[in-house]
């Protein structure tokens, strides 16, 4: 039993099942992040907790307490929603205290909860202005403080940030981090952006259309991703997919290759389970930063392959460059260290971390796991 | 060369400004005309309008057909003026703006904001009401007055105009809730508010333009009505029952001093409405846009 739990919930709208069976047990003090792509369900779930949307078969309960059937208002819950939502006609202080009022908190106390928060976040300059005559980010500051004054158990976000410019995206990002770190209250927190799932949350759960594809930590999701989607969906660039043969020589598995001339190479994998995919087909996943010039590899990576192969494309980005060539027929980016000396259409010896990558089955899409 | 440009530009530019004022201009006084014609020849003895020119200023100024229309002028049989009439319009058209004002803001905020199953098929049919003309329902309409006891009154005339109005009133206020944010409802939900705490700290007060537009054209159309107020008003009728009374009246001589008087008191109430909620109702729009 955690201190949030989504047990079997699906939600139907008419005939159309939008989440189907959807079991998460969320402990108290942790940042759930929900991830995946528009329209998979993750608002619908949001609202669910929230007692917006109805449940159409399951259970949701919070703190011990099954919330089917009680109002938003009882669930002891703070939403903060994409748009801010803040109230146009009340002031910063009212829209923060208004929660408070409608559950009959007397006024010195309200007053006491709006000057705390007020002050952790920074907005006490602010407090008699309308919402109209703020910034985004000032918006984004009010509406986190009206969820706050409220002491909820559980934090709901949706998509808070998706509304601001780049800079104060990443800025706000560090804060609601920081501002979690500092309250230890239980948040669940929705996002289409994987960046965001990585950096905020103690766990994420990868969703697309209406399931779950994976539940972990951000280093399980990255590293041992469930499947394709949530191997492409999560990391950027994304990782690459390239179709390998598994050939078993004396013991030894190896992933087959083309390279950019049709040419078969081998690359010693790391996964010995794989022997039984003798002479079939796989789905090679290598994270870009796993392919490097052989200066940039990783030193304590036991298994580093060399790979020769014909550069199409370099992108310097400043801190690396990135390089494209073709494997396995496909477009596969490698990351360099920003001097590596690669050129467009010369040769390049590429370093190839293999106790990164992993295996795909090509009919089911989901990852070989290793014994 | 770039210069050259630029003084064409601005000559061409005072040029044409110069055209569209003249051309505002004329259309102005156009307007204007009748209202001319109406004050000059209300503040004019009788004998000057039947002996000569309608568009000349008056020679003796008087406000005697003022007065005359306002408290001693043959209404049908009685002299009454259009005082008591005027007051009866007055009854009647604050309750019935009050009323379909606020039944159209809440049925726009149940239809935008607590959706329910055949709603839209319940806002097509309010809608489809603004569609049927009036001779239609008074025959209906008189029988459903006579039953309910309302028949020849003011209560009885607020009803028709408000079950008349409520289409038009439902249709500003769910078209201008809608552009609404929903999320707006659902904090507020979250934060403890009810369904009408909701509508009157959230909504309402975001209210103002919308209530504005709602306002003048209920009052315009109430005020003006004749129909409902001669099929409906007993004896009780409003201001343009009586004035049609007064122009019409086959006895005597024709005061166009008068009627012309009568005519502008008649038109004073929905004008002022005009020129006062009109400056809101800019004021509203303004504030609306900048707030974003
Ligand atoms: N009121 C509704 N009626 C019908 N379908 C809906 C409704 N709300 C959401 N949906 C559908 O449910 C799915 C999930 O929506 P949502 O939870 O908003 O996605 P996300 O937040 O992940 O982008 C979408 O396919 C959407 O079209
Ligand atoms: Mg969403």
């Amino acid at each position: 039993m955690g201190f949030l739990d989504i047990t079997n919930v699906t939600k139907s709208y008419g005939n159309v099942e939008v989440l189907h069976k959807v079991d998460v047990e969320v402990q108290e003090g942790e940042f759930l992040v929900l991830v995946g792509p528009s329209g998979c369900g993750k608002s619908t779930l949001l609202n669910m907790i929230a007692g917006l949307e109805d449940i159409t078969s399951g259970d949701i309960s919070i703190n011990g307490r099954v919330v089917s059937g009680v109002h938003p208002s009882k669930r002891n819950i703070a939403m903060v929603f994409q748009s801010y939502a803040l109230y146009p006609n009340m002031t910063v202080g009212q829209n923060m205290t208004f929660g408070l009022e409608m559950h009959g908190v007397p006024k010195p106390e309200r007053e006491k909860a709006l000057a705390d928060v007020s002050k952790l976040l920074q907005i006490e300059q602010l407090l008699d202005r309308k919402p109209g005559q703020l910034s985004g980010g000032q918006r984004q500051r009010v509406a986190m403080g009206r969820a706050l004054v409220r002491d909820p158990d559980v934090f709901l976000f949706d998509e808070p940030l998706s509304n601001l410019d780049a800079k104060l995206r990443v800025d706000m990002r560090t804060e609601i981090k920081k501002l979690h770190e500092q309250l230890k209250t239980t948040v669940v927190y929705v996002t289409h952006d994987q960046i965001e799932a990585l950096t905020l949350s103690t766990r994420i759960a990868v969703m697309n259309g209406g399931y779950i594809q994976q539940l972990g930590t951000p280093r399980e999701i990255y590293d041992t991703p469930a499947n394709i989607f949530v191997a492409t969906f999560m990391g950027s660039p994304a990782m690459n997919i390239v179709p390998a043969k598994i050939k078993v020589d004396n013991g030894v598995v190896f992933a087959e290759l083309t390279d950019a001339e049709g040419q078969p190479k081998l690359l010693r994998t790391v996964q010995s389970n794989l022997a039984a995919w003798d002479g079939r087909e796989i789905l090679l996943g290598i994270r870009p930063e796993a392919i490097t010039d052989p200066d940039g590899a990783d030193r304590k990576s036991t298994h580093l392959e060399r790979l020769d192969n014909r550069i199409t494309v370099t992108e310097p980005a400043g801190s690396d460059t990135f390089v494209t060539m073709t494997l396995g027929g496909r477009d596969v980016i490698g990351r360099m260290r920003a001097d590596a000396d690669a050129a467009a259409g010369q040769m390049f010896e590429f370093a190839i971390n293999m106790e990164k990558a992993v295996a795909f089955d090509p009919q089911t899409e989901d990852r070989i796991r290793p014994d | 060369m770039s210069v050259a440009t630029q003084d064409t530009a601005i000559s061409t530019g005072k040029i044409t400004r110069a055209l569209i004022y003249l051309v505002l201009l004329l259309f102005a006084l156009f307007y204007l005309l009748p209202l001319f014609v109406m004050v000059a020849n209300s503040l004019k003895p009788l004998d000057e309008i039947t002996g000569g020119n309608m568009l000349a200023l008056p020679q003796t100024w008087t406000i005697e057909p003022w007065l005359a229309a306002w408290s001693t002028a043959q209404i049908g049989v009685e002299p009454t003026g259009l005082r008591p009439y005027f007051i009866n319009s007055i009854l009647m058209v604050v309750p019935a703006v009050a009323i379909s004002t606020i039944l159209g803001a809440i049925n726009g905020y149940i239809l935008t904001k607590w959706r329910f199953k055949g709603d839209n098929i319940l806002f097509g049919l309010m809608l489809f009401s603004c569609f049927i003309p009036f001779q239609i329902v008074l025959i209906p309409m008189a029988t459903v007055l006579g039953k309910i006891g309302l028949a020849g009154s003011i209560p009885g005339l607020i009803l028709v105009h408000v079950v008349y109005g409520v289409g038009f009133t439902t249709l500003y206020y769910r078209n201008y809730y809608a552009a609404v944010p929903s999320e707006l409802v659902r904090a507020a939900m979250i934060d403890g508010a009810g369904f009408f705490r909701i509508f009157w700290r959230i909504l309402l007060p975001l209210s103002g333009p919308i209530t504005v537009v709602s306002v003048i054209w209920q009052f315009t159309n109430v005020w003006n009505d004749f129909l409902f107020g001669a099929s409906f008003g007993g004896t009780s009728q409003p201001m343009t029952v009586a004035l049609n009374n007064l122009v019409q009246s086959s006895t005597g001589v024709k005061e166009y001093n008068v009627h012309f008087a009568g005519a502008i008191l008649a038109a004073l109430p929905t004008l002022i409405v005009y020129i006062v909620a009109g400056r809101y109702f800019v004021r509203g729009l303004m504030a609306g846009s900048v707030k974003g």
